[in-house]
């Protein structure tokens, strides 16, 4: 059977395809929650201005956070997504170099 | 008369390898596509056009032409003209019944499956690399889903883990993005890749009728052509299969969506750089199927999944059999005649397919509503429409 099957191929697809195939979305979602992140599980905003409690509420509740990220936060989006970004030029190089 | 038989021949098979290359286009936009219109990331008819445009990019991109047919699958020196027309229309003739039922199974397995048909019947076993075909085509089929499941899972799991708790709409208009970049990347790919095996049927044919010398390099129009027929298909998108990807296995949702493209652009990146090549209809298939399992709460219609996974066992044999019928109606009436007999046959066949398509169309109108309950898209209304008339 281990010559119908190229187990060593297949060990690599799987294992860098996890690495990369799950990653990247991964690293894609932490960066958006970074990006997005401006409320706490408990719901209270982190950081940024704090207008009126009305307003401060709707937003804690509402779908748009308007706060800005910290910049720790920021980095730490920029660096995420950036990486996605990479992986994909990596992969456009790739198709283009014809390594298929 | 030999030289009008043989250039006619070639004609014939040229226009047939636009044709099954035409098909391919048409059948595999779903894989790339499917996602990003069932969560409205694009609107459908931007979707098709984006994949056609990528597609025949794509096709330019890369030519590192395999100028061999079935590679490794059946013996290169068997291979005439007449048993790549009939291999070719048993491909195209598997391609439009799959799509007919919405089924989205690989193109390239139902080329392979033509192939081997029609060499079975033009010199029986003995031209049939038995070896090749069960590590290249069969094991493939198996573990491409399994790979695709296992990966796509993990990445869906990963991305609803890390997203809760961040309000929706803000995490919809990023991953919608993050779909549209990672298909276009499988678009690109399918680009690069499935024209070029068209382009290599066209130049062993013009190789083998002498129209170009052996040592040749894809002529430009070649290239073109190709490129063209399978961004036309592309772009007129096989709706039925489109529907069956993005709605009939699983509910997605733009974070599923993204994390199932990107598994698919992955799995098949790397599949290719690492020899252990697997289809890219099943790799997409297998890729939707996971970013269901990996979603909590998420539901998996497995009785399409079935109904599929039949269709990809049943691929080979079926188009070999198309194929073998093709080769045996070909030299039974022999010459000119035959050819164009079995070139008949294909218009005949393609031609009552589409008319069936038309009792239950599926369009950009309608790809996207809701599914109802575990049926095959079209096959059992078409079979109810009929009992009823």
């Amino acid at each position: 059977m281990s010559s119908f099957i190229e187990w060593g191929a297949l060990g690599q697809v799987l294992v860098v395809g996890l690495l990369v195939g799950a990653g990247i979305p991964a690293l894609f979602a932490l960066g958006l929650r970074l990006l997005a992140g401006t409320t706490t599980e408990g719901g209270a905003p982190v950081a940024g201005p704090t207008p009126e409690s009305d307003e401060a509420d709707a937003a804690r509740r509402g779908p748009v956070a308007i706060a800005r990220p910290t910049p720790a936060r920021l980095a730490g989006a920029v660096a995420c997504l950036g990486v996605v970004v990479g992986a994909i030029a990596f992969g456009l190089v790739f198709l283009v170099s014809g390594g298929h | 008369m030999v030289v009008v038989t043989e250039t006619i021949l070639l004609a014939l098979v040229v226009v047939t390898a636009l044709a099954f290359d035409f098909t391919n286009g048409f059948h595999d936009t779903g894989n790339a596509m499917a996602t990003s219109i069932a969560t409205r990331a694009l609107r459908p008819r931007t979707a098709v056009a984006l994949s056609a445009v990528l597609n025949l990019v794509g096709a330019f991109l890369s030519l590192a032409v395999a100028a061999t047919i079935a590679k490794g699958i059946v013996d290169a020196g068997v291979i005439t003209l007449p048993v790549v027309l009939a291999g070719l229309v048993g491909g195209i003739v598997w391609n439009l019944v799959t799509w007919l039922f919405g089924i989205p199974s690989s193109s390239s397995h139902a080329l392979v499956g033509g192939m081997v048909g029609a060499v079975l019947a033009a010199v029986g076993t003995s031209g049939v690399l038995w070896t090749g075909v069960v590590s290249k085509v069969l094991v493939p089929a198996l573990l491409a889903p399994v790979v695709a499941i296992v990966v796509a899972s993990a990445g869906t799991w990963l991305v609803a883990r890390l997203t809760r708790g961040v309000p929706q709409d803000v995490t919809s208009r990023g991953f919608r993005w993050g779909q549209i970049g990672s298909a276009s990347l499988v678009s690109l790919a399918h680009g690069t890749n499935d024209a070029q095996k068209s382009m290599g049927i066209i130049l062993l044919a013009l190789i083998a009728g002498g129209a170009v010398p052996a040592d040749s390099g894809v002529p430009f129009w070649v290239i073109l052509s190709c490129a063209l027929a399978m961004a036309v298909g592309t772009y007129l998108g096989g709706w039925r299969v489109i529907r069956t990807l993005g709605k009939g296995l699983v509910e997605i949702d733009s974070r599923q969506g993204m994390a199932a493209e990107t598994s698919s652009a992955a799995v098949i990146l790397l599949s290719s750089h690492f020899g252990f090549s697997l289809s890219t209809t099943h790799v997409a298939t297998g890729s939707v199927l996971g970013s269901g399992v990996g979603m909590p709460g998420a539901k998996v219609r497995w009785g399409v999944a079935g109904r599929m996974f039949v269709a990809w066992a049943v691929t080979l044999p079926a188009a070999g059999l198309v194929g073998a019928l093709c080769h045996w109606l070909e030299s039974g009436i022999g010459g000119t005649a035959g050819t164009l007999v079995v070139f008949g046959v294909l218009i005949a066949t393609s031609a009552a397919i589409w008319m069936a398509s038309r009792r239950k169309p599926v369009n950009h109108t309608n790809v996207n509503d809701s599914w109802d309950g575990d049926a095959a898209p079209s096959a059992e209304d078409t079979n109810r429409q009929a009992v009823h008339a």
